[in-house]
């Protein structure tokens, strides 16, 4: 069974803990600035929301590279990049409608999310459940309980 | 390796910067963030400097855990003598700030001197800078982060600033960081202001490590499923905050009211966690927008708040219309039942302005209360207050003074002084509810024992968080004390404020403490930092710091006079609930306390408690 991340920004309270597991993973040294996963806070508004990379099938940046350096895992369906074919040319960047894969002037290579071999640290280390690592068909199941749930108080109070 | 093992100097009259390798020989006897910083302070500050001379430094620093996974590790704090105690002053604060610094590669920025004209310090990695910060000048903590951010191009840094009140000298102005964390207490703030430092930006992206990444990681997460299971850290604090505490301690007979004249308050349910939860008339909408965390906190007690539109104080001013930090326990109790003012948007008003200012709510509505007492016995009247009708519970004296506080203008500037400088001004320093300057927090001496000589013996004036005695004697945390006795407590004070200087300086939030003793905190701290680190060398730490800064109080002119609260809790005793007839036991307890320190009758630390502590 493929599975994806799923995020309920409703769950989410900001702490960052997701950031800190998947620089540790990525980069061993806790480094939120380094994440490929990123919390945005919307002060005003008192909203927390996770966002990374949700792995397009047709993955823009895949077919934006000139130099084939992203490519399909197809076990996990994760678009993963090989540092050593990567030359920095940051067109993937540009391609992505989501901004989900970023340069790192470091390495000089992109980084973006890749599902950590299948057992993706951010969803590990979350604390509220905000982000779960779920059947890929069926990311929307617990929305879905949630309102048939609501459906069937309805039905119980008629 | 835990420790960035570096410090950034900044000499503010000279406007130099200079980075130092961090005294990794302190660092073990200290640990790090107030431990470790005060040492720093004691040993280049004299005692007896006033707190606004360019002769007293402020120090922010991080702990070793700081900017690591274990939860809560986003602390810093800022050390200082304080402004309005003239005692050492060391105030934690959470928010994302403390974790930038660590990234940045410093575990602390020592201030010294005074600049000629308001500067912030610009900090990106191993880039730092003193900038012109002329035109923040005379503008908020809000205004000054979205400034810096949009000067810099650069929505990632963090800052931490003070408000107008902090640049004006109102006594009690704070730090504040990421909009509304605050290292709130003692007048932090107002040395920030005196140095002409505006703010500390910061961006950085290094990265920090731990010595042995799987012990620690298992420590960690051992130390997370603690909390999580946990009642109070589990449940308690995620739904209701700290402010789960507004009803139990009014049932417990030790909420102050009306400036410490009475133990419980009527309106206590009123401006409580379960009344910000419950929606209002006006859009159906509760107080209460949801609860926040700061760095790496899987408890997540933060409240995020809005204020009735429709409510006087923001009915024009689409500006307060947003959500932004709730009241927090002890902000409600100092607002409200300090001053009898059971109006939740009132509070959660004044709220907002203390946080916008940069001002200590417990400080400024515990003095509003004593001013109010000053009214209603014609001490002051009108003229003094500029017209404002100041009498108990009513909301629009205090909303109206929390704004003119915020710009120390009119009679804000008076309230700005804090209780005791107040009352003493008007003839009435008895009304002052205050140790060594400090206002108290929201719990009477009378109901909980052992806060009575919490308060007294605290080094930084009255205050909860140097040992939170409220755990045992009301929660049962780590097991139940009668409130109403005084046996016992002196043993119990000293285990907690040992205790708790262990946790302000490494890194971590006391609130963890509910759940974790150092038998938690132990293994993370010994897996992320180089030495050996059980819980008797922890403890060993904890006692050695609080000497360490009773002894600089003792050298700044304090004494075992200075230990004692007002004559109100010694005389007058609790008119109704469990603690009815009961005044604080302070005297009985204050000796056996003294002895169990190994200090003199006299309150100084023998020889031998020194030499045993290698101090």
């Amino acid at each position: 069974m493929q599975k994806s991340l799923s995020i309920d920004p409703d769950k989410c309270t900001g702490c960052l803990q997701c950031e800190l597991a998947c620089s540790y993973d990525n980069e061993n040294a806790f480094n939120p600035a380094k994440s490929r996963i990123k919390i945005f806070t919307f002060h005003d508004k008192g909203r927390f929301v996770p966002y990374t990379c949700t792995q397009c099938y047709e993955a823009w940046c895949m077919h934006a590279c000139p130099v084939d350096a992203i490519t399909l895992d197809k076990g996990t369906g994760a678009k993963i990049v090989h540092d050593n074919l990567c030359v920095g040319c940051k067109v993937c960047t540009i391609a992505c409608p989501f901004g989900t894969i970023n340069y790192n002037a470091d390495t000089g290579k992109v980084i973006k999310c890749d599902l950590c071999e299948g057992e993706p640290e951010c969803a590990k280390a979350c604390p509220t459940d905000a982000i779960t690592y779920v059947d890929a068909n069926w990311t929307g199941l617990e929305k879905m309980r949630a309102w048939a749930e609501k459906t069937d108080a309805g039905q119980a109070s008629a | 390796m835990a420790w960035a093992k570096k410090l950034l100097r900044v000499n503010l009259t000279a406007g130099t910067i200079s980075e130092e390798a961090l005294n990794m020989d302190w660092a073990n006897k200290y640990l790090g963030q107030r431990g470790l910083a005060t040492k720093y302070f004691v040993e280049e500050v004299d005692p007896k400097v006033d707190p606004l001379s360019p002769d007293n430094k402020m120090i922010m620093a991080t702990g070793p855990l700081t900017g690591t996974c274990a939860s809560t590790a986003g602390r810093y704090s800022v050390i200082t003598k304080g402004a309005l105690t003239g005692a050492i002053a060391c105030s934690n604060s959470g928010g994302f700030f403390g974790n930038e610094m660590k990234n940045a590669g410093y575990d602390m920025v020592i201030f010294e001197g005074a600049s000629k004209t308001p500067v912030y310090l610009f900090i990106d990695n191993d880039n730092a800078q003193l900038i012109d910060a002329s035109d923040m000048w005379g503008t908020s903590v809000w205004d000054t982060e979205d400034k810096i951010k949009s000067d810099h191009q650069d929505p990632m840094i963090r800052v931490a600033s003070i408000g107008i009140s902090g640049e004006k000298g109102v006594k009690y102005a704070c730090v504040v960081n990421d909009y509304h964390r605050a290292a709130g207490r003692s007048g932090v703030g107002t040395v920030m202001g005196s140095k002409n430092l505006k703010a500390v930006a910061i961006r950085g992206t290094k990265g920090v490590t731990v010595k042995d990444p799987v012990r620690f990681f298992e420590a960690a997460n051992a130390g997370k499923a603690v909390l999580a299971g946990n009642p109070v850290t589990g449940e308690g604090l995620p739904a209701f905050g700290t402010q789960v505490l507004m009803n139990v301690i009014n049932e417990t007979g030790a909420l102050p009211s009306q400036n410490h004249r009475d133990v419980q308050f009527d309106g206590a349910h009123a401006i409580s966690a379960e009344a910000m939860a419950e929606p209002r008339e006006s859009d159906g909408k509760p107080n209460l927008v949801r609860n926040a965390a700061c760095f790496g906190c899987t408890i997540a007690c933060g409240r995020i708040s809005t204020i009735d539109r429709t409510h006087y104080t923001v009915a024009e001013r689409p500006e307060y219309q947003v959500a932004s930090g709730g009241l927090e326990y002890e902000a409600a109790w100092a607002l409200g039942a300090a001053t009898g003012v059971d109006d939740l948007d009132a509070l959660t008003f004044a709220n907002f302005i203390c946080n916008e200012q940069g001002y200590d709510p417990i400080s400024f509505g515990a003095t509003v209360g004593a001013a109010m007492e000053l009214y209603e016995i014609g001490a002051i009247t009108d003229k003094e207050t500029g017209g404002i009708e100041l009498k108990f519970g009513s909301a629009k004296a205090l909303t109206d003074l929390a704004e003119l506080t915020g710009k120390s203008e009119g009679f804000g500037a008076e309230i700005g002084l804090g209780s005791k400088l107040l009352c003493e001004k008007y003839g009435h320093g008895e009304l002052s509810m205050s140790v060594k300057g400090q206002e108290f927090p929201a719990y009477d001496s009378r109901g909980i024992q052992g806060m009575g000589l919490t308060y007294a013996t605290s080094n930084r004036g009255a205050c909860h968080l140097r040992s939170y005695t409220v755990a045992s004697e009301v929660l049962g945390i780590p097991e139940k004390t009668d409130p109403l006795v005084h046996e016992g407590k002196a043993g119990l004070v000293k285990a907690f404020q040992d205790a708790t200087a262990v946790f302000d300086s490494a890194g971590i939030c006391v609130f963890t403490s509910f759940a974790w003793s150092l038998e938690d905190v132990a293994p993370q701290i010994d897996a992320a930092c180089e030495g050996d680190w059980s819980v008797e060398t922890l403890l060993e730490v904890g006692e050695r710091i609080w000497n360490l800064e009773r002894n600089f109080n003792n050298a700044a002119g304090f004494t075992a006079a200075d230990d004692k609260l007002p004559e109100r809790l010694m005389k007058d005793a609790a008119k109704t609930g469990p603690a009815k007839g009961l005044t604080s036991q302070l005297d009985k307890m204050l000796p056996e306390y003294y002895q169990l320190r190994g200090w003199t009758a006299d309150g100084v630390p023998t020889n031998e408690t020194l030499g045993r502590l290698g101090l």
